[in-house]
């Protein structure tokens, strides 16, 4: 049994924010069914003012998730001595079965918390809420996701069984469990360069095309979350070498510590809120042919692919500083 | 500046002239809400500078500890033991050490009396801890008279006081020489307490530990990443307890600001009504009351942890010591070294903080939502 601050912090996150997101759910399943602008009836004042509430709720959710993501992995990395075997997060997190299904969680909940944020700044926009129902359907597919969340979490914690000394004997020879992987293996790193600069080379020129052919938004959306994925598989397989300058140490949170310089926040922070407007910007376009919204949709869209676009690009720049800086050589090294 | 960075300035602004408005019940709230990120930013400091000293010490301890068992207490190890664990593969050299605890009726404690494995002091003499010396007014070159195990006076005279910065374990230590040790407590020779064993290798301890096992199935190994283990864990689960223990008064707070948050005056409702008259939204009043719960938040939580930061590093946190520490009669006072760390902050954040702006919601959103007819005929 490991009890700490963290967790208890964390517990209690998810746990409020499953409750608030279940809130936001049964009452988005009341205001769909009566949602009816036209009326002025105390039901439909009452539906326009709990949208308040929502939207307040969500960006709540939100924001504690946000957080909860680097307390959840920042603990996860605190823990690990605790457990034979374990080096750093990644030990942790392999403790048990939930470990990784609970970040992943996290991290979906955090996608679809900020694309529903950004649909409903666009609906605000509108002066007859044209998204509202899209809105309150969205919430379906987020509540369950944060129940799931909240239960991994609570299952991963509960699970965790430290290796310490009892009264009896030395716990060592007690425990007959084999040492934890402490490492996650990854591409080599040649092809995962190719991979990396690749897919944000695409990626850039997709949203840049975006910004003179509207419909290739739909692709830079894509692309974005496509370039999410491939960046966690790039600092995995080749980054975190080159940040220690160790041919195989490919922690993704080990470059979140004080001796790394803190690198991993430049490349994750710019990296979450990337895809997050990426992804936002390509989901604002279907609603481009509603009445209301017509002309808001378009500098919309682009406003979020150019705060998008500039933060994928300083994603790849810092990465390609972090190989050129280093003193590691994983590739055609001169003699 | 962006229209948007501009018109949260002048939220700010307006906030704060609000805030000033009231001064008294805003003072009340931030005074509450300070004392208990007071109480459990000290919980934390306190217990994170605790760790950092268990783990200081530890860092100097040996890979490995052999103990011996007989009948499932500890004994006393033979020699042959000794001789036989230096000859492993992978050790790179093994000692054996004495150490044994005496009680001491006329200060009512235990003293720890050690031979210690380099240079120890002369025979007839012993180096002694600094609360130890304090309480005895002990300076060099003074006599201390201890009773042997067969109750005879054994005096020894003090050849050094050992220095403050490892306080800790330092505190009610008595270092002698092995053959007063010996004569002391009446151990023949041949026989140690434990024996400490040191390994080149650290992928190599899990391994010899497995080792002294087999060849010595009377002894009990214990790894020094173990103590470290269970220290921590010892004091995450204080830690956590604590904090279980402490929800109590978080949630006590929540209500408290509920309740502020909810009773609003008459002129603050007038304030919104008339803000909503003259064309504030209703997402405008909320940006409002938002801000002022970050504003008095950041103030608390900055206020809280500075007074936290000071009790534990000035105080020691006296508030708290029973709880954390656990007791000894010769507790050592040394000073307290806390540590500001990412982590520590983000947890105390969640702790108080995310009640807080959870606990106000719901009021602030019932504030802004309502018609301005209605509250200024109110």
């Amino acid at each position: 049994m490991v009890l700490n601050p963290a967790m208890v912090a964390l517990v209690i996150a998810s746990l409020v924010g499953s409750l608030m997101l279940a809130y936001s759910a049964a009452f988005g399943w009341h205001l769909i069914r009566h949602w009816d602008l036209a009326s002025g009836s105390e039901l439909q004042l009452g539906l326009e003012r709990h949208t308040y509430l929502i939207s307040t709720l969500v960006a709540f959710v939100l924001a504690s998730e946000a957080l909860g993501l680097l307390l959840f992995v920042y603990n996860a990395d605190r823990l690990a001595p605790l457990f034979v075997g374990a080096m750093c997060a990644v030990g942790t997190l392999n403790t048990s079965a939930f470990g990784f299904p609970a970040l992943m969680l996290k991290i979906l909940v955090f996608f679809a918390a900020s694309t529903w944020l950004i649909l409903h700044r666009l609906d605000t926009r509108g002066w007859d809420y044209p998204l509202t129902r899209v809105k309150y359907g969205l919430l379906f597919l987020i509540a369950p996701l944060i129940l799931a969340e909240t239960w991994f979490q609570a299952r991963f914690f509960l699970a965790m069984d430290t290796d310490v000394i009892t009264s009896c004997c030395g716990s060592l020879f007690g425990s007959n469990r084999k040492a934890l992987g402490s490492e996650l293996a990854g591409l080599p790193a040649g092809p995962a360069m190719a991979l990396f600069f690749g897919t944000l080379g695409l990626t850039l020129g997709l949203g840049l095309g975006s910004l003179r052919r509207p419909l290739l938004g739909y692709g830079y959306a894509l692309a974005s979350a496509l370039a999410f994925v491939v960046t966690l598989v790039a600092i995995v397989s080749f980054v975190s070498l080159y940040v220690y300058e160790h041919p195989h140490h490919h922690c993704p949170f080990c470059l979140l510590k004080a001796e790394y310089g803190y690198q991993g926040y430049l490349l994750y922070v710019p990296l979450f809120l990337a895809t997050a407007l990426g992804i936002g910007s390509g989901v604002v376009r279907p609603f481009a042919g509603v009445q209301s919204l017509s002309g808001l949709v378009e500098p919309m869209a682009r406003h979020l692919t150019l705060a998008s676009l500039w933060l994928f690009g300083f994603l790849t720049l810092w990465t390609a500083l972090i190989v050129a800086r280093s003193g590691l050589v994983l590739i055609g090294g001169a003699g | 500046m962006t229209p948007w960075l501009q018109r949260q300035r002048h939220l700010i602004d307006f906030t704060v002239e609000a805030l000033a408005r009231r001064k008294g019940r805003n003072l009340a709230l931030l005074v509450v809400y300070a004392l208990m990120v007071f109480v459990l930013a000290s919980v934390l400091l306190f217990s994170q500078a605790l760790r950092r000293e268990a783990a200081l010490l530890l860092a100097q301890a040996p890979e490995i500890t052999v103990q011996r068992l007989v009948a499932g207490r500890m004994d006393l190890v033979p020699a042959a033991h000794l001789e036989r664990l230096a000859g492993l593969r992978g050790v790179a050299s093994a000692q054996g050490r004495l150490w044994g605890y005496y009680y001491d009726p006329a200060t009512q404690a235990n003293y720890t009396l050690m031979v210690p494995l380099t240079d120890p002091p002369p025979p007839g003499t012993m180096q002694v801890g600094p609360t130890l010396a304090r309480f005895w007014r002990l300076g060099v070159g003074d006599v201390l008279s201890l009773r042997t195990h067969d109750g005879r006076a054994f005096p020894l005279s003090v050849q050094g006081i050992l220095p403050t910065d490892s306080a800790l374990v330092a505190a009610d230590l008595v270092l002698i020489a092995e053959a007063d040790f010996r004569a002391f407590f009446g151990i023949p020779a041949g026989l140690y307490t434990d024996l400490v064993l040191k390994v080149r290798n650290p992928r190599e301890v899990a391994k010899v530990a497995q080792k002294v096992q087999r060849d010595l199935p009377d002894t009990r190994p214990i790894i020094r990443e173990e103590i470290l283990r269970t220290y921590a864990a010892l004091f995450d689960w204080r830690e956590g307890m604590v904090m279980v223990l402490l929800s109590g008064a978080v949630l006590a707070f929540m209500i408290l600001a509920w309740d502020k948050a909810s009773g609003l005056s008459a002129e603050e409702r007038r304030e919104i009504g008339v803000l909503k008259a003259i064309g504030w939204e209703t997402s405008d009043i909320l940006a409002m009351k938002l801000w002022e719960g970050l504003l008095v938040s950041v103030f608390a939580f900055l206020l809280g942890y500075l007074a936290a930061y000071v009790h534990v590093a000035a105080f020691s946190a006296s508030l708290f010591v029973p709880v954390l520490k656990g007791w000894s009669v010769l507790y050592p006072d040394f000073a307290l070294t806390p540590q500001v760390d990412p982590f520590q902050v983000f947890t105390l954040f969640f702790l108080t903080v995310f009640p807080y702006a959870l606990a106000t919601l719901v009021p602030v959103w019932r504030s802004a939502v309502a018609d301005p007819d209605a509250v200024m005929r109110q």
